[in-house]
């Protein structure tokens, strides 16, 4: 591995503005002063309002994971799980352990998608100059692939060279389609791979634009279709198709080539490219983490979910890698001070009351249609990073070796963690973690059908009057749903959502959001092309849409939550 | 096997024959993407002309209110595969969520692609919030209203992907907070509607090849084309013969659900929904009411508030 370069920086002094942030879910805008070539303060500014929660009053709550899943299709499903846990919750229903086991699978299919597909498509052209590739020597290039990952026909030379020739041809075109206009056109001081390396990761980017149609499948192979699965109801799920040996096969078979390129490529990837950015382990680093869990065993109320998932619920708070708390619902409460909507008051989820109130543009009073969450009062950061960094704090068996390997692979210590480096490399730890225990969760299921259970969802009946809370915790992190029903029908309805921990505002405090934190102190190379931005912001792997959300905006009723 | 031919040189066929693959191959690999799109083998040279173009048409996509599904709909094609759809077919010249370049860089990507005398194609994925003039939603600054309008009118062809784009999607739905559009309400230009929620990635594909090779193809009352959504899901699914039988599934843990009867007692929409989901499967493998699950009626107008509650008739 290369040894870490001093980060290229200017002398410039002035606002850089970027706005679209591509490759991204959503529409948000990045403001930030740099100050003689380094980040001063940042502002992370949401710029679309949709208003699912107040579409979401009135209707029937087995509805509400049709609508919140419209939330996002990056990340889809996510929501459809939230609501749908969150009302078995609400209507006291404790649902089958097959219905359990095909949520928890299509889950995992879908963290397998969901990272590759962000480390690919949405992140590596923050690291990978594509046509600094077409300087590569095939030959070299192919020794090196099989010097960091196992041999397969896909690095050979005359592969690679194939590649290589297709992209010179592209570029001859002259017609540059997604590549118009990129920062590392001609050259960019803040790219450092050489060119073998940007040729071997090119020629993944396009083999994982392949892959990740299979990864997608596996997902529908229980979830009826992707993106925006339709399988699961209130009491369980709908699909005894996938309850058939064909069907366990074919996903069988789906997750296994996802695995093997989780492991023989995107990991390799991730380990080549980031020894040329070590640097990047000392930059864009945040504070206090928090996680619910994920890929429960036993679902039956909120404080058990949390108690069996399979990755650990907790907070931490900072760095103290010696230090997880429990997670208390209570302790979350959402700021306005500084997003679109009337107020400066803080409230509980379940309390609050928000009016949209556009301001304007550039406004650094009002600047975001996300509000701010905080826990504690502090910002927390969500996602891969908060997950392995509690796992690893707990003791979690397979994530200590995996980030143990990583740190030695890199030679860098467990302080590079809490960094822009750090976060991405979670994100492919958690992928070859769940990767690996995908086996086990598959075999569980097969034996439970197997031994004769054939219930995939459970009687309940609908209340005239409840509250329920759905827990997940997403590829891009904590996610809550909340239901208040009345009469039968939503009465009340609110997401909490990890884009919305991450890339939200300033807060009541006018204390910073994880992503301005992470931010601030980053060097700018060239305020024109300002890379460092993107690879931090895509670090957290933005969801724009989901973030964005309110109340009944014309109600003053306050809303006492029972956390069950 | 992989295929890199229309990249706007001439010999495409001794291009392909230095990569192995022999015309044959090329035109068996045209006629399965003519069968994708409902033609029959006759039309496979119409194909092979569009893949092979010297200059890939421009296409532009906004991404307005909506929620990126039909963006990553379009990834999981598989007739052509997506890399093929983009470096070899057409010249995707402004896509947020796949494009390298971004902020100010990405605006004059797009400015380039909509002045080009070549002119260019556009796809919206997306509803339009129109509330306060569409400040709800903007990008680069600019309302998505504002950007959507000056384009649309000038573009040779207005594909909207999914039914936010077509109708105004979910967040139209009742009381519709942001007074979202679709893009022939909000603009007044006829579009050719690939409706679904999100739609199948087929129908897209199908309806560009159609465009560039035939130009736009038969649409019904609302914008969609007839190839793809003629027929009723109803029509064509498998349950059908339960539903004659009035053989119901009456719970989702009934006995009759574990059998596979029909969904109709617990709300399906197939009766009234147009599309061919049964027929052409998403993800090559599946549909929703294969995998037990009522239609939701995501190809229709208005489908959140006409269709719903989704779990009744």
């Amino acid at each position: 591995m290369a040894e870490s370069k001093p980060t290229p920086q200017s002398t410039f002094t002035g606002p850089v503005i970027v706005d679209p942030i591509t490759r991204i879910e959503g529409h948000l805008r990045i403001m930030v002063e740099v100050e003689n070539g380094k980040i001063k303060d940042a502002w992370s500014s949401s710029q679309l309002f949709r208003g699912l929660e107040i579409i979401l009053k009135g209707r029937d709550p087995r509805d509400a994971q049709h609508f919140t899943q419209r939330a996002c299709g990056v990340c889809t499903y996510v929501h459809a799980l939230a609501s749908t846990r969150c009302v078995d919750n609400a209507v006291k229903v404790n649902i089958p352990a097959n219905a359990r086991l095909m949520r928890n699978l299509v889950m995992a299919a879908q963290y397998l998608h969901d990272h590759i597909v962000h480390f690919y498509h949405l992140h590596a052209l923050d690291w990978v100059d594509v046509t600094n590739a077409l300087k590569a020597d095939p030959q070299k290039a192919a020794k090196l692939a099989a010097n960091i990952a196992p041999a397969r026909p896909e690095n050979s030379a005359e592969s690679l060279k194939a590649v290589q020739d297709r992209l010179k041809a592209f570029v001859d075109t002259g017609q540059l389609g997604i590549f118009t206009n990129a920062y590392f056109l001609g050259g960019h001081p803040a790219y450092y791979l050489p060119p073998e390396v940007d040729l071997i990761a090119t020629a993944h980017y396009l083999e994982a634009l392949h892959l990740q149609v299979k990864a997608a499948r596996g997902m529908a192979v229980f979830g009826g279709k992707n993106p925006h699965t339709q399988f699961t109801v209130v009491g369980g799920c709908t699909n005894y198709e996938g309850m058939t040996p064909d069907r366990i096969a074919e996903f069988t078979s789906l997750w296994k080539e996802t695995k093997k390129f989780v492991d023989e490529v995107y990991i390799p990837d991730l380990l080549a490219v980031a020894g040329f950015y070590k640097d990047w382990g000392g930059i864009g680093g945040c504070t206090n983490f928090l996680t619910f869990g994920e890929f429960p065993g036993d679902v039956s109320n909120t404080e058990k979910y949390m108690d069996s998932c399979y990755f650990p619920a907790g907070v931490m708070m900072n760095r103290d890698l010696k230090k997880v708390d429990k997670v208390d619902l209570k302790e979350i409460t959402e700021h306005v001070k500084y997003s679109w909507y009337k107020g400066d008051e803080a409230h509980h989820p379940y309390e609050g009351v928000t009016e949209p109130q556009y301001t304007k543009l550039d406004d650094k009073q009002r600047y975001s249609w996300m509000k701010a969450p905080r826990y504690k009062g502090k910002a927390m950061e969500v996602g891969p990073l908060a997950r392995v960094l509690i796992a690893y704090a707990k003791g979690h068996k397979e994530t200590k070796a995996l980030v143990d390997t990583v740190l030695k692979k890199l030679s860098i210590p467990a302080t590079a963690l809490f960094s822009t480096l750090g976060r991405t490399a979670a994100r492919g730890i958690e992928t070859a973690i769940i990767a690996e225990k995908m086996d086990a969760w598959i075999k569980e299921y097969a034996a439970n059908i197997k031994k004769g259970d054939t219930n995939l969802a459970a009687k309940w009946d609908m209340p005239a009057v409840g509250e329920g809370v759905g827990l997940v915790d997403a590829p891009r992190g904590a996610l809550s749903h909340w239901i208040k029903i009345k009469d039968k029908k939503i009465d009340n309805f609110q997401l909490v959502v990890p884009s919305t921990w991450n890339l939200g505002p300033r807060c009541a405090a006018g204390a910073v959001s994880p992503v301005e934190e992470a931010l601030i102190g980053s060097p700018i190379a060239d305020p024109k092309r300002p890379v460092e931005i993107l690879r931090t912001v895509h670090a957290f792997d933005p969801c724009i849409a989901c973030g964005v959300h309110v109340i009944e905006p014309n109600s003053n009723e306050v809303l006492k939550f029972r956390i069950r | 096997m992989k295929f890199s031919v229309g990249l706007g040189r001439e010999n495409a066929e001794k291009r392909l024959e230095q990569r192995g693959v022999t015309r044959r191959d090329f035109m068996k690999f045209c006629a399965s993407v003519a069968a994708a799109m409902g033609m029959g083998p006759a039309f496979a040279p119409k194909v092979a002309q569009a893949l092979t173009a010297t200059k890939r048409p421009s296409v532009v996509w906004l991404h307005n209110a909506e929620c990126t599904g039909c963006s990553e709909a379009i990834l999981r094609t598989v007739k052509p595969f997506i890399d093929e759809l983009i470096l070899d077919t057409i010249s995707l010249d402004y896509h947020e969520t796949i494009m390298a370049a971004a902020g100010e860089a990405a605006e004059e990507a797009l400015h380039k692609a909509v002045a080009s005398p070549d002119g260019y194609f556009l796809v919206v994925e997306g509803g339009i919030p129109t509330i306060e003039n569409g400040a709800w939603g903007k990008v680069s600054g600019k309302t998505m209203l504002e950007t959507t309008k000056e384009l649309a009118p000038k573009a040779k062809g207005v594909i909207c992907m999914g039914t936010c784009s077509c109708f105004g999607g979910v967040q139209k739905a009742k009381p519709n907070p942001s007074q979202a559009q679709g893009v022939k309400e909000a603009t007044g230009v006829t579009t050719i509607n690939i409706a679904g929620c999100p739609p199948n990635p087929i129908n897209f594909v199908g309806a560009v090849v159609h465009v560039l090779t035939k130009g736009i193809p038969e649409l019904d009352d609302n914008g969609r084309p007839k190839m793809f959504y003629g027929e009723t899901v109803h029509d064509n699914c498998p349950r059908l013969k339960h539903f004659e039988a009035s053989e119901f599934a009456p719970s989702f843990d009934s006995e009759e659900a574990k059998k596979g009867y029909c969904l109709y007692e617990l709300g399906c929409k197939g009766p009234v929904t147009y599309n061919n989901c049964p027929k052409v499967l998403f993800n090559q493998t599946i549909w929703p009411v294969q995998a037990g699950h009522p239609c939701i009626g995501c190809s229709e107008p208005d489908f959140w508030d006409a269709m719903s509650p989704f779990y009744q008739q």
